[in-house]
């Protein structure tokens, strides 16, 4: 073997570059620590842990359904349509993003590279201020959470469904474009047919996010299970959070089944 | 002009120089005839893809003109284009069939250049599409696999559905760029055979982009020879001998240049 | 052109009643949301004037503020980096004791999934209130939110890559008489240690994105603000802080990605 060949071989790490991040990662961890003031636990912490745990085994079970008033059944009914209705509104919206961001599609780096920007800003745009700013213009209650979730929602969707027109097969585009198609006939026949399934699944994958959101929507106003959950704290109505919280784990379980097994069909 | 004879195709003084700066066609001058079953051989690289692309514009030409039955296509846009490509049908090595859609939806894509994007899109094709499509589907023999997926089928019967969607169009020039290459030598054979019976049957103008040499023997009526972007023969199938091949080739033929005596 | 009769008689179409059926239900159960939720697109309409005058008071945003607000950033940071260490630290028992090719007990491996599930349902800002309401306000409840998210996501994805671990390595050393723990270190860290990094760090980027917004109920960092600036309705204010958070969670979330690229 020759000299050359045998030097290839041998792993080549950079040593100083590790040492580098080892001292960047103390240096971060040194910074993180010393900066927190050692904080003061409540002496009724522990009661108020207790008295939770007593609360989920004890739940307010007359909270389930409550014939005309505000029940639990009600509140995660009201979640699940603002993330239903929020998803919805997303994956409609989100589709023109995810031409315009798709290397493929796009004319030009430059066009794609906007697209993914804006993409990336929407998604890093905290969905609860979204939320809050929706409460503005249309007042407090579950519409804001909808229009919330709606937008929010874009900055990922738009971002797989962009993805998904990025992997797509080229071929059956140029095929369409040759018997004289034209841009929206090959968008019909040629694209959506091969991107359509991808766009359904992350959709329902959202779902199962955006039930999760729509459960926090409450606390700042914006509709759903969240606000009486805050209630019952604040009340410290125990056996109500309890009930809440056993709630919220039953819905989200349910739905992340139903949604995963539609998505496993959908394949 | 002789009566009876139609010039389909035209290149005149057409050059193609990629923007890496490789010249793909140099200066071609051709013409095809109605019903001619042309086939165009070449080494890889040779510009016989170039060629053929360009003459429904999925590439552009740099210099030249290509008419296509007195129309001029490279001087074409927007709706009189497609109007053109709606005359070519095209099949590809790969067959760019959509593979989600069924056979069926594959086959009445070919049709959509003769509605409006409206009609297209809510799916309203006459029913007189739709027995095109069962006819044509008929003439290559899968009309059974008519509502089965695409990816659901084999490749010659894939190839096929994509013949079957350039007859559906009816296009009155077909284009096919190696559609055999991805094929075992028994399909190859019913493939090509189908392109032989409607090019004899419908008289639809053929051309098609061949590497084995015995094939293009077999199936033309003419063949193009093509080195480095230019034609070094053309002339009809009985002219074309060995000797001639390995001229178009630079040197003598190789095993993996015929389908030899499997088919 | 082609007039030659069809031979073969032409398949029946599939029946689409399927899909009919399945549209219509999606097309009830939107409807059905959009009443429960009140949703009406003239009150959005009617709403638009609102949300442009909140915008108008938006810009500009007010640049002095970002000097007050910085610890509150920096205090966020803290959060995530401490929530998602100790949630990691956490994770790796638990992992190891999810993954079924390592505890082939069922005793064992199917609780701890079952919890880290249960877990999983419970979104971070709803844990952060109910620790809130333990501990009282400030960065803990917070950091214990984060904390706990982070165990559920990290122990998930890990003992996932555990699992579809090469076995060879592994049999080959329980051969040579190797015990549980000789497994581990010599035949499970090598193989995995390369993407448990990689799902620490994509735990931190989501991380700083939830401690962004914990301070609305109270659980420290910068969200703190919102509430702040909003109730006192000096809008200017609050689009600094947006601002501060997008371009700090992008600068992590670059740097993060970089990493992430070069371990994988
Ligand atoms: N998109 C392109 N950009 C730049 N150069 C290209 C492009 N496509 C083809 N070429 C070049 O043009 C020349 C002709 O290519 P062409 O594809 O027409 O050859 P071919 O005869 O079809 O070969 P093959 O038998 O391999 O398909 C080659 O030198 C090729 O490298
Ligand atoms: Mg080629």
């Amino acid at each position: 073997m020759s000299e050359a060949a045998r030097k290839g071989m041998k792993p080549k790490k950079n040593r100083a570059g590790l040492w580098g991040i080892y001292l960047a990662l103390a240096l971060i961890y040194i910074w993180a620590f010393s900066g927190m003031n050692l904080p003061e636990i409540k002496p009724t912490a522990g009661q108020i842990t207790k008295s939770i745990f007593n609360g989920m085994f004890h739940p307010d079970w007359d909270y389930v359904s409550d014939p005309g008033g505000e029940d639990l059944l009600h509140g995660l009914l009201d979640t699940l349509a603002i993330a239903a209705l929020g998803t919805f509104i997303s994956a409609v919206l989100c589709v023109p993003f995810a031409f315009w961001a798709a290397a493929n599609m796009s004319k030009g780096k430059a066009a794609s590279g906007t697209g993914k920007f804006v993409l990336s800003f929407i998604r890093t745009f905290p969905e609860l201020v979204m939320a809050i700013m929706f409460i503005k213009a249309v007042g407090p209650g579950s519409f804001a959470g909808v229009l919330a979730l709606g937008l929010h929602s874009i900055g990922m969707l738009g971002k797989l469904f962009s993805e998904e027109v990025e992997n797509m097969d080229l071929g059956p585009t140029e095929a369409l474009m040759a018997t004289g198609a034209n841009r929206f006939q090959i968008l019909w026949f040629a694209v959506i047919p091969q991107v359509i399934t991808g766009f359904l699944s992350y959709t329902l994958y959202r779902f199962e996010i955006n039930v999760r959101s729509a459960a926090v929507l409450g606390v700042i106003g914006a509709g759903g299970i969240g606000t009486p959950l805050i209630f019952a704290l604040t009340s410290r109505d125990w056996n109500r959070v309890g009930i809440i919280l056993l709630g919220i784990i039953v819905m989200v379980t349910v739905i992340d089944l139903i949604s995963g097994y539609l998505r496993r069909k959908i394949v | 002009m002789k009566v009876g004879i139609q010039k389909v195709i035209e290149f005149k003084n057409v050059s193609k120089t990629y923007p890496n700066g490789v010249k793909g066609l140099k200066n071609i001058n051709l013409t095809i005839e109605k019903g001619e079953f042309v086939v165009v051989v070449g080494l890889s690289g040779a510009g016989k893809s170039t060629l053929l692309r360009s003459i429904n514009r999925l590439n552009e030409v740099t210099e030249g003109e290509i008419v296509i039955a007195g129309k001029s296509i490279t001087n074409s846009s927007g709706a009189s284009l497609r109007r053109i490509r709606r005359d070519i049908g095209m099949i590809f090595q790969s067959f760019n069939l959509v593979k989600r859609s069924t056979v069926l939806r594959n086959v009445l894509s070919g049709r959509v250049g003769y509605h409006s994007t409206f009609r297209t899109v809510l799916g309203l094709f006459p029913n007189e599409d739709v027995n095109l499509a069962f006819e044509a589907l008929e003439r290559v023999n899968i009309l059974d696999k008519a509502y089965t997926r695409a990816d659901q089928l084999s490749g010659g019967q894939q190839q096929r559905v994509s013949i079957a969607r350039a007859l559906a169009q009816e296009a009155k020039i077909i284009l096919a760029d190696e559609p055999v290459a991805s094929l075992d030598p028994l399909t190859t054979k019913h493939v090509m055979d189908d392109l032989r019976r409607i090019n004899q049957e419908l008289g639809i103008t053929t051309v098609v982009n061949l590497h084995h040499v015995d094939l293009a023997q077999e199936y033309a009526t003419r063949i193009i020879g093509m080195r480095a972007g230019e034609i070094v023969f053309d002339g009809p199938v009985e002219e074309a001998t060995d000797d001639k091949f390995s001229e178009i080739y630079g040197r003598p033929l190789q095993n993996n240049e015929l389908l030899g005596a499997t088919v | 052109m082609m007039n030659q009769p069809i031979k073969t008689s032409i398949p029946k179409p599939p029946s689409k009643i399927k899909n009919y059926v399945t549209l219509l239900l999606v097309l009830f159960l939107l409807w059905g949301s959009s009443i429960q939720t009140d949703s009406s697109l003239a009150e959005l309409v009617a709403g638009f004037p609102n949300m442009m005058d909140l915008l108008n008071q938006m810009v500009p945003p007010n640049w002095g503020y970002f000097d007050n607000i910085t610890d509150a950033m920096l205090e966020t940071i803290r959060m995530a980096v401490i929530g998602t260490t100790f949630g990691a630290i956490l994770a790796i028992p638990i992992a190891l004791f999810s993954a079924s090719n390592l505890i082939q007990n069922i005793w064992v491996f199917y609780p701890i999934r079952f919890i880290l599930n249960l877990i999983r349902t419970v979104p971070d800002l709803l844990l952060a209130s109910i620790f809130v309401a333990i501990f009282g306000l400030g960065s803990l409840p917070g950091i214990l939110a984060l904390m706990v998210f982070s165990i559920g996501l990290i122990a998930k994805l890990t003992y996932e890559s555990i699992e579809a671990i090469d076995p060879g390595p592994l049999e080959a050393m329980e051969a040579v008489g190797a015990n549980k723990i000789q497994l581990i270190v010599f035949g499970v860290i090598p193989q995995v240690a390369a993407h448990f990094i990689s799902y620490v760090l994509y735990t931190f980027e989501i991380n700083v994105r939830a401690a962004a917004v914990l301070g609305l109920v109270g659980a420290g960092g910068i969200g703190l603000f919102y509430n702040k600036t909003l109730g006192f309705l000096e809008y200017d204010k609050t689009s600094s802080i947006i601002i501060y958070t997008l371009v700090a969670v992008l600068a992590i979330d670059y740097i993060s990605t970089k990493l992430r690229e070069k371990l994988l």
